[in-house]
């Protein structure tokens, strides 16, 4: 008997053992994954303090740190800096406010009628969703050459605008899914119009989303690179990213600091709001997952 | 962009589980309540017992008589109706005629004079010719099906109310048109021109030797087709790039989901602590906007002066890796890139799935016995893969046409020998060399076609087995 409880424990220690060994090892393996993941972010960071200009020279100590950089961007009269953000938030701006409201019509309209051509309609939305805009990139090379919009934010606001409604509208229509119909059907029996209903009940209603649709319209300008590639041309007119590439491209490691000066004033405010958005998404996912 | 695409992604899958059970429900309400208020209009319009069939009344001559539009509409006593109609039609016809009949005309010869004709106008003035034509045949085909229809009511005995009442209920008909108007006139000035556009520039000659305005432009069938599979400069290049894109969609994407599965279910342990700090810096990669991370890498990576060459590779190996100017490396650079981008977007997927998987499946499990690997492989996986599948799917269409990392990290080389695209390039990169530095307009958008057709057949597979595409298909 007591030999079979010794055994026991002995067994229970090692067991207890090897469920730190296991403990130990996951910590280690993330702290790995801290380092992949950190290093070149914080190497990046580093490089915007560093005055020297040079990646070969370059410190990762704080030490000879200085906010030089991001003096430059702002202040020295070569610095199109300014120029960029101003272009950008232009584009951001004008693209968010149409995009939310013709989509919140499309949306709405999928949502709440029922009507011919409504399903043929969705079924199309959700082919050209499948295609990005970027495939038919010289088809729009050649078009807005022709319109004479090639080198014009007008011209890089349309086809943000259009590409993104299918997917957008898809998004917005779930939502409005989601909201009781006995709503606007109480509002109809009331005498409200069709306008009335959209603007006083459902929209309000439909902040939530909206707000999300707005924000992430808002923030493409500021991640996207390949459109404003492939539309602009004079740095004049150049969206942040292009900008800032071309600090990159033109001489790699005389501008590398300055590059990275700006991108970490794109990237930090950015992944804030990614940051703050994620508990609740990985949240929602969770609950979604056990539903459906 | 691409991110942002993600994240919507995300959030639609985020209260998908919600909108279906609640949109059923509400469908089902709706259509009784709806039955309901229609029941009782009819019975004031008129009592049931006055309803008398009208069976002189043809649904046929009706729509017979619709061929010249608005005489349907006549016929059936709605004067005002077919008048406008009427009208509306046949103002439409005279006024568009002229440019439908140039514009087709124009996208069949695509100009006669060279330096004066361009030849581009003159296709996309066809192709909103022809767009136009067949919004017009649509309406047509509207107006004969709505005179049946009314006809028809009326051969079961319904009169047409007064004019005020007419006008509000084709009011009521028309809003949701008017709503998605100003949408759908921007998807297809936007999306669905320049995809035609591009769609005929694939059998066209647009090159750099034979463009518009200086010259003419002609149709030349499938020849680029056939140029890009015979001619032997093309097709090297087309099987080496197709292969690249192929093997590099598919191991940067499932080693993406493997590291992601594989971190999520060590963080999803019990024992760790200080799961929310964890999870947050594992989603980090996916919040820094792409392209600053791909060009910090590009610059780390650098063969002379990259960090990872001199204080990684050199202190332990001593010596260095050409990571930009030797193909097979670029191509492993490219793709542990991808994987350190792509994981956190799984990952965030995964770690919300497993958080929902029940103890019980486990605990019965631990009951019968089961090892680790078969709790893995007969919980863990299949809950995984049931919730994510289509999600996962995406990821890898997304990666085929991952543009931004081919070309933000090295252009899309390092130059080969012998091929007019780089070592790293895949079909859209390439795409995108040859519309603007070769000036190959027609191959490019030849490849582009071929592109779309992969990207639709591997769509058309994934919302067939979604059910989420079923589930939209009945509502």
């Amino acid at each position: 008997m007591k030999k079979l409880f010794t055994k026991m424990r002995d067994r229970q220690y090692s067991r207890k053992e090897k469920s730190r060994f296991e403990v130990a090892l996951i910590y280690f393996i993330l702290a790995i994954m801290f380092v992949i993941i950190a290093y070149p972010l914080y190497w990046a960071f580093a490089m915007s303090m560093n005055t020297t200009s040079n990646l070969y020279t370059a410190s990762l100590s704080p030490e000879t740190w200085s906010l030089d950089n991001f003096r430059w961007l702002f202040t020295n009269p070569r610095s199109d800096y300014l120029l960029w953000y101003r272009n950008t938030l232009f584009v951001s701006t004008v693209v968010t406010v149409v995009t939310t409201l013709t989509v919140s019509f499309v949306a709405y309209a999928f949502s709440r009628y029922r009507f011919k051509g409504r399903k043929n309609g969705l079924y199309a939305f959700l082919l050209l969703q499948m295609f990005p805009v970027l495939m038919a990139m010289v088809a729009l090379y050649i078009l807005l050459n022709i319109v004479g919009l090639l080198d014009n934010l007008w011209g890089l606001i349309l086809i943000y605008i259009g590409g993104g409604i299918p997917m957008n509208a898809f998004l917005v229509k779930g939502y409005f899914d989601t909201l009781p119909k006995s709503l606007d059907e109480s509002a109809k029996m009331d005498g409200a119009g069709h306008f009335r209903i959209f603007f006083q009940i459902l929209l309000p209603l439909a902040k939530p989303i909206l707000s999300v649709v707005a924000l992430f319209n808002f923030m493409t300008p500021f991640m996207d690179f390949i459109l404003p590639r492939i539309v602009l041309r004079s740095p004049e007119n150049f969206t942040l990213a292009l900008g800032l590439y071309n600090f990159v491209n033109a001489q790699f490691s005389n501008n590398f600091s300055r590059f990275a000066a700006g991108a970490v004033l794109i990237a930090v405010p950015i992944a804030t709001v990614y940051l703050m958005l994620q508990k609740y998404l990985i949240s929602g996912l969770a609950s979604g997952a056990t539903k459906g | 962009m691409t991110d942002s695409i993600s994240f919507f992604i995300l959030v639609i899958y985020v209260y998908r589980a919600d909108l279906v059970n609640s949109a059923d429900i509400s469908d089902c309400y709706r259509e009784s309540r709806r039955r309901e208020i229609m029941d009782s209009n009819e019975n004031q319009n008129r009592p049931s017992h006055t309803r008398v069939k009208n069976l002189n009344h043809s649904p046929k001559k009706a729509m017979l008589l619709s061929i010249i539009p608005g005489m349907g509409q006549i016929y059936n006593k709605r004067k005002l109706k077919g008048i406008a109609l009427f009208i509306l039609f046949a103002a439409f016809a005279f006024v568009m005629f002229d440019f439908v009949a140039s514009g087709l005309q124009g996208l069949i010869t695509l100009g006669t004079v060279a330096r004066v004709d361009d030849s581009r106008v003159f296709m996309i003035e066809g192709i909103l010719a022809l767009l136009f034509t067949v919004f017009y045949v649509a309406l047509y085909w509207v107006n004969i099906q709505d005179a049946k229809n009314e006809a028809q009511k009326i051969r079961d005995g319904w009169t047409p109310g007064g004019v005020m009442e007419n006008f509000r209920n084709s009011w009521d008909t028309a809003f949701p048109y008017v709503l998605i108007g100003p949408g759908f006139a921007l998807l297809v000035f936007v999306v669905i021109l320049p995809l035609l556009f591009m769609g005929f520039l694939a059998f066209t000659n647009y090159n750099l030797y034979n463009a518009p305005p200086r010259s003419l432009l002609q149709w030349v069938g499938f020849e680029n087709f056939i140029r890009l599979v015979t001619l032997s400069e093309w097709r090297d290049t087309f099987i080496s790039v197709l292969t690249w894109t192929i093997t590099w969609t598919f191991v940067a994407t499932t080693l993406q989901i493997a590291l992601a599965m594989f971190l999520a279910i060590l963080t999803n342990d019990k024992r760790i602590k200080f799961k929310k700090l964890i999870r947050t810096v594992l989603i980090l990669p996916w919040a820094v906007p792409g392209f600053v991370t791909i060009i910090i890498f590009s610059a780390l990576f650098n063969d002379n002066f990259g960090a990872i060459n001199t204080d990684i590779i050199q202190p332990l190996f001593n010596t260095t890796i050409p990571w930009m100017t030797e193909v097979l490396w670029s191509r492993i650079a490219i793709i542990m890139i991808q994987v350190w981008l792509g994981f956190p977007y799984v990952y965030a997927l995964f770690s919300g799935v497993l958080q929902g998987i029940s103890d019980d499946w486990y605990e019965a499990a631990e009951m019968d016995g089961a090892s680790r690997w078969q709790k893995f492989t007969n919980i863990t996986f299949p809950h995984l893969m049931f919730a994510t599948g289509p999600l996962l799917l995406t990821q890898y269409t997304f990666n085929f046409n991952n543009f931004n990392i081919i070309y933000l990290f090295n252009e899309g080389g390092p130059a080969v020998r012998g091929q007019n695209a780089g070592g790293t390039d895949i079909l859209i990169s390439w795409v995108y060399n040859l519309t603007f530095t070769n000036s190959q307009f027609s191959m490019a958008a030849a490849i582009s076609l071929i592109l779309g057709l992969i990207v639709a057949t591997f769509a058309f597979f994934q919302f067939r087995r979604s059910r989420s595409f079923k589930e939209e298909g009945n509502m």
